[in-house]
C-alpha cells in the first residue's frame, strides 16, 4: 500500500528560482538561504520518495481572474513550467502520476472535498522553486509530482482548518492506493510577507516562529488561526501559509522535526523551511 | 446584509476580496494579458488602443496609463496582476514595493535589516499620527 513518510514546508519566493537559474545562488545575498537547504538536499536524497504531493498556489499563470478554483488537483501526465512573463524557467518538465492522481481525486470527492480536476496545467514558480530548493539543478526531477493548487490570491482563501482536514483526507486517499509507494507531502508558500501598498515589506519573525512551533507541536490549534490574524500579523500575502496546514494534516499527529531553517529576507519575504518525519 | 470587513482597519493594505475582484476584473485581465509577448508588443505600439479593449473605468484606465500603483490596488487591482504591468515597464517586485511605499531605494535596505516591523503597523489608528 502507498503511505506518507514525511512532510516538507518551504517558501516559494520567485527570486530564489531566478538566483538558481542565473547562477548567483552563491553570492552574499543568496548563499545564506541556499546553505539552509544543504541539509535538505542530503536528506531527500536519502529519503527517496516515490512520489511528491506538492501543495502550492498558482500566481495568475494557469488561472487568471477568469477561473479561480479553491482546490485544483493535477491529474496530468506532465506539467510544463510556464512563461510568467520573462520566459519559462530552465528547469525539467514535471512528470505526474496519473493513476495516483485519479485515485486521490475520486477518494477526495467521495470524502466531501469537491475538487477541480486539472488534466492539463502549466506550473509556475510556486511549484518549481520548492523543487529547486530541495533537489538543486538535476537534468530530470527524481520522482513524479502531484500538484495541488490552492487559491490564496483572491480573498477569502480556504480556512486553515479546512486545509488541515483536506490533508487528512489526502492521507486517507493515499493510504488506500494499492501500490507500494512512499509519498512525501510538500506545503509551500509564506512566510510573513506583504507585497502590496504602503505596508509592503512587513515581516514578523516572532509570529513566524510561533506559527512553526504550532504547526509542528499543536497542529489543530495552528489550523484554527483565523484569517484576520494572518492578514494583520503576517501580511496580506502571508495568508498563503494556510497551505502548510494541508501538508501537516497529511502527517501523523506526532512528528519529528528533523530540520528547521528561517531567514530574512529573500526579496520581500521571510523564508521558512521545515522537514517533518512521521513518528 | 453586506459582509463585514474586519480587515479594513489594517493600515496600508488593500485586501483583494470579492468586491475588489469584481471591481478590478477588467483591469486585472488587462495587466495579466501583458504576460504574453505579442500583447506587450501591441500595447507598446498603441497603448490607448490596446487598453481600450478592456472595458475598465476611466479612473482605472488613467491609473494604469500613468502607473499610479497604489491607486490601481485601491481600484480593484491585485498585486500579482499589477506586477505584470510593472514588469512591462522594467520594474521588478522589489522596486515596485519601493514605489508603493514611497521609500525608493531605501526599501531594499529595510528588507536586508529585517523588514518592516509589526509593532506600530497593525492598526490604522497607529498610523494616524504619522
Amino acid at each position: 500500500m502507498a503511505y506518507i513518510s514525511s512532510g516538507v514546508a518551504c517558501s516559494h519566493v520567485p527570486a530564489l528560482g531566478v538566483a538558481s537559474d542565473s547562477g548567483i545562488s552563491g553570492d552574499d545575498y543568496y548563499s545564506p538561504i541556499f546553505k539552509g537547504f544543504e541539509f535538505s538536499k542530503e536528506w531527500i536524497a536519502k529519503e527517496k520518495p516515490d512520489v511528491i504531493f506538492l501543495v502550492y498556489n498558482d500566481h495568475c499563470t494557469a488561472f487568471d481572474a477568469r477561473v479561480i478554483p479553491t482546490f485544483a488537483l493535477g491529474c496530468a501526465a506532465e506539467y510544463t513550467p510556464a512563461d510568467e512573463g520573462w520566459g519559462p524557467r530552465p528547469v525539467p518538465v514535471v512528470k505526474g502520476h496519473r493513476e495516483l492522481s485519479a485515485h486521490i481525486a475520486q477518494s477526495l470527492i467521495l470524502d466531501s472535498f469537491d475538487m477541480t480536476i486539472m488534466n492539463e496545467m502549466e506550473v509556475d514558480h510556486g511549484l518549481t522553486v520548492p523543487l529547486t530548493m530541495m533537489f538543486g539543478q538535476p537534468d530530470e526531477w527524481p520522482c513524479p509530482v502531484i500538484p495541488l493548487a490552492v487559491n490564496v490570491v483572491q480573498y477569502p482563501v480556504p480556512l486553515g482548518s479546512r486545509c488541515y482536514a483536506l490533508g487528512k483526507a489526502i492521507r486517507t486517499a493515499i493510504e488506500s492506493y494499492p501500490d507500494d509507494l512512499k509519498v512525501c507531502v510538500f506545503g509551500t508558500g509564506g512566510m510573513s510577507h506583504q507585497l502590496q501598498h504602503q505596508r509592503a515589506g512587513l515581516i514578523n519573525a516572532e509570529w513566524d516562529e510561533r506559527f512553526m512551533n504550532l504547526l509542528v507541536n499543536d497542529p489543530e490549534k495552528g489550523a484554527n488561526i483565523e484569517h484576520i490574524e494572518y492578514l494583520r500579523e503576517a501580511g496580506s500575502e502571508g495568508i498563503e501559509l494556510v497551505m502548510w496546514h494541508v501538508m501537516r494534516g497529511a502527517l501523523n499527529e506526532n512528528v519529528e522535526e528533523v530540520h528547521r531553517f528561517y531567514h530574512v529576507p529573500a526579496s520581500n519575504t521571510a523564508v521558512g523551511h521545515l522537514i517533518l518525519e512521521n513518528r | 446584509m453586506a459582509i463585514k470587513k474586519i480587515y479594513d482597519d489594517i493600515p496600508g493594505t488593500i485586501v483583494f476580496d470579492s468586491d475588489q475582484a469584481t471591481k478590478g476584473y477588467y483591469l486585472n485581465q488587462f495587466c495579466i494579458s501583458l504576460r504574453q509577448a505579442p500583447n506587450r508588443d501591441a500595447f507598446k505600439e498603441d497603448p490607448e488602443g490596446y487598453i481600450d479593449k478592456f472595458p475598465m473605468s476611466p479612473e482605472q484606465r488613467e491609473a494604469a496609463l500613468t502607473q499610479n500603483w497604489n491607486l490601481l490596488l485601491e481600484l480593484g487591482g491585485n498585486i500579482y496582476y499589477t506586477s505584470k504591468l510593472a514588469a512591462y515597464h522594467g520594474i521588478n517586485f522589489q522596486n515596485l514595493a519601493g514605489l508603493m511605499t514611497g521609500m525608493g531605494a531605501d526599501y531594499r535596505d529595510m528588507m536586508i535589516a529585517g523588514g518592516r516591523k509589526i509593532d506600530g503597523n497593525r492598526y490604522k489608528s497607529e498610523w494616524e499620527d504619522k
